[in-house]
């Protein structure tokens, strides 16, 4: 009696959790897929499921300039974003990872903050800051505005990884001799090399995928992808834009599948 | 001589310094400028904001919607996390990717899928109209309904990544012994595992509400432009009417709004793990 009664417990809850889960994940992952299959129809309008499938829409971005040139845009700022970012955030993670002390906790909170602030606010206050200074947005700027954004997904990640780290192989390898540098090179950078790795990925689709910080500090000539697409979007619907949208999700998810290879993004990001 | 290495941090605060406090500093002197002048130190701002009806209903709007979209995905979220935190090491890697997925589409993507998803002849209508749910197609598009959850379908993996790590670094001995002292499965749920990863529940609420919030390109492709949020209200305000000094000043006001409820959630995790350790 007692035992019948645990069972239909055990399976009330795995079949509620299980199915809010699976409703949950469909949900997850179908626009995904609806944005793949809706970039290969062959129609003038933007139907789910497609009347007919064709590349034509893909081939049509061969002309779209103006795209292209903001895809371009985005690629560089998305590159020197994440170049700094690591170089940077790994410095950072290196100070503050085995820190106790208040200024490392202290900059720790400081760092992570653009995570929780409005970055629409954060983009407005540096469009302000720049204009006080007397110089125009450029593309030096909205890298180094991408980098207050990005950088602390590096930091986040290498910190973890730091923590994984075991001071006893530095202390060994101190005592063999070894300055810092060689140390460093030698022993810590491959042990957090995957967690670096990984916090890279994530920063360069955060700054790749950024719109709040680039409405402000990018301007015609230096129109990045996502602000032409939701402009575009805005007023125009035009299938290019699935096109678009397609090609960016099967490139997402390639980059995933080599960042899940290389860094073990998904054990990363737990 | 080895150098310190707290010398690291250096470059990455001198940035932030530079870059981020620094703006900020300048955006909070600004919103504390007078109208012609933009000199003399007044509140005239804040006072013009808080005397409309039409500015605060916005900031209660905007926080509502950024409530509503943390609830739904943590109904949504912890059962993902459970069910996840149970599998093999080889399914939690398929699960985590399958979630990480959408975090890292381009938000502009995964707004446009819901435009194709939401639309008058969208698939959702269809599918309401086939199996007879509703004689026409209803409106998706345009309203708060669609804005929440689209919003928590893009902020979904803030919740469930946190609740992971919590769930998985919980002693699984714990809900064991609740059962073998004869509590069924919901009672330890509720009573042991719950409470045991509320952190987790706590963290990420925290960054789900905070991303809710602030989520322009969702809001506005989404909300279209008659339901107004603070961040198309701080861009309306910046860039459309060239205002910036009332600008900053609902920039401020909605950083203090973000922050403030971040701050009621951390102080809420640490009474939660103080709870974990009795």
């Amino acid at each position: 009696m007692h035992s019948r009664h645990a069972d239909w417990e055990a399976l009330s809850l795995r079949w509620v959790f299980g199915a809010l889960a699976a409703v949950a994940i469909v949900f997850l992952v179908a626009p995904s897929l609806i944005v793949i299959l809706t970039s290969f129809t062959s129609s003038y309008s933007l139907k789910f499921p497609p009347e007919g499938l064709s590349l034509r829409w893909y081939a049509a971005l061969a002309d779209a300039h103006q795209m292209q040139r903001a895809a371009w845009n985005s690629l560089l700022v998305a590159f020197w974003t994440t170049l700094i970012s690591v170089v940077l955030g790994t410095g950072g993670a290196i100070a503050i990872a085995r820190s106790r002390a208040v200024w490392a906790r202290a900059c720790d909170l400081l760092f992570m903050s653009p995570l929780l602030l409005p970055a629409l606010a954060f983009g407005f206050a540096a469009l302000v800051y720049i204009h006080l200074l007397g110089f125009q947005p450029s593309i030096p700027f909205l890298v180094l505005g991408h980098v207050i954004v990005c950088a602390p997904f590096v930091l986040r990640t290498s910190i973890a990884a730091l923590s994984q780290l075991d001071p006893a192989l530095l202390d060994a390898s101190y005592s063999l001799g070894a300055n810092w540098w060689t140390t460093f090179r030698r022993i810590t950078l491959p042990l957090i090399g995957r967690g670096v790795g990984a916090g890279a990925f994530l920063a360069f689709m955060a700054s790749f995928d950024n719109v709040p910080v680039s409405l402000f500090l990018a301007d015609a000539r230096t129109e990045v992808l996502p602000i032409h697409l939701w402009q575009q979007i805005e007023t125009n619907l035009d299938v290019r834009t699935a096109a678009v949208s397609g090609l960016i999700v099967i490139a997402t998810l390639v980059l995933m599948v080599v960042a899940e290879k290389f860094a073990g993004l998904t054990r990363q990001m737990r | 001589m080895k150098f310190r290495e707290s010398q690291l941090a250096l470059p990455l605060a001198a940035l932030f310094v530079a870059f981020f406090v620094a703006p900020l500093a300048v955006l909070i002197g600004l919103s504390l400028s007078g109208e012609p002048e933009l000199e003399a130190l007044s509140l005239q701002q804040y006072v013009k904001f808080f005397t409309d009806r039409f500015n605060y209903s916005i900031l209660w709007s905007t926080i509502l919607l950024g409530v509503k979209a943390t609830l739904v995905c943590l109904a949504f979220g912890y059962p993902i996390a459970w069910i996840c935190a149970r599998s093999s090491p080889r399914w939690q890697s398929v699960i985590v990717f399958l979630v990480i997925l959408p975090i890292l589409t381009s938000v502009v993507v995964r707004t446009f899928s819901w435009i194709v998803i939401l639309g008058r002849h969208g698939v959702l209508n269809k599918t309401v109209l086939w199996l007879g749910l509703a004689d026409e197609p209803l409106d998706l598009l345009f309203t708060e309904f669609g804005v929440v959850m689209v919003l928590a379908q893009v902020q979904l993996p803030l919740m469930v990544l946190p609740i992971l790590t919590v769930l998985s670094r919980t002693d699984p001995n714990l809900a064991d012994a609740s059962k073998a002292l004869g509590a069924g499965e919901w009672r330890t749920l509720w009573r042991i595992t719950v409470p045991l990863s509320l952190p987790g529940v706590i963290a990420g609420c925290i960054l789900t509400y905070a991303a809710c919030v602030t989520a322009f390109v969702t809001q506005t492709l989404i909300g279209g432009a008659r339901l107004i949020y603070m961040p198309l209200h701080i861009y309306q305000q910046a860039v459309g009417a060239n205002n910036w000094p009332f600008a900053a000043t609902i920039s401020v006001i909605f950083m203090v709004a973000v922050l403030l409820v971040v701050w009621v959630l951390n102080r809420l995790a640490r009474v939660s793990r103080g709870f974990t350790h009795a």
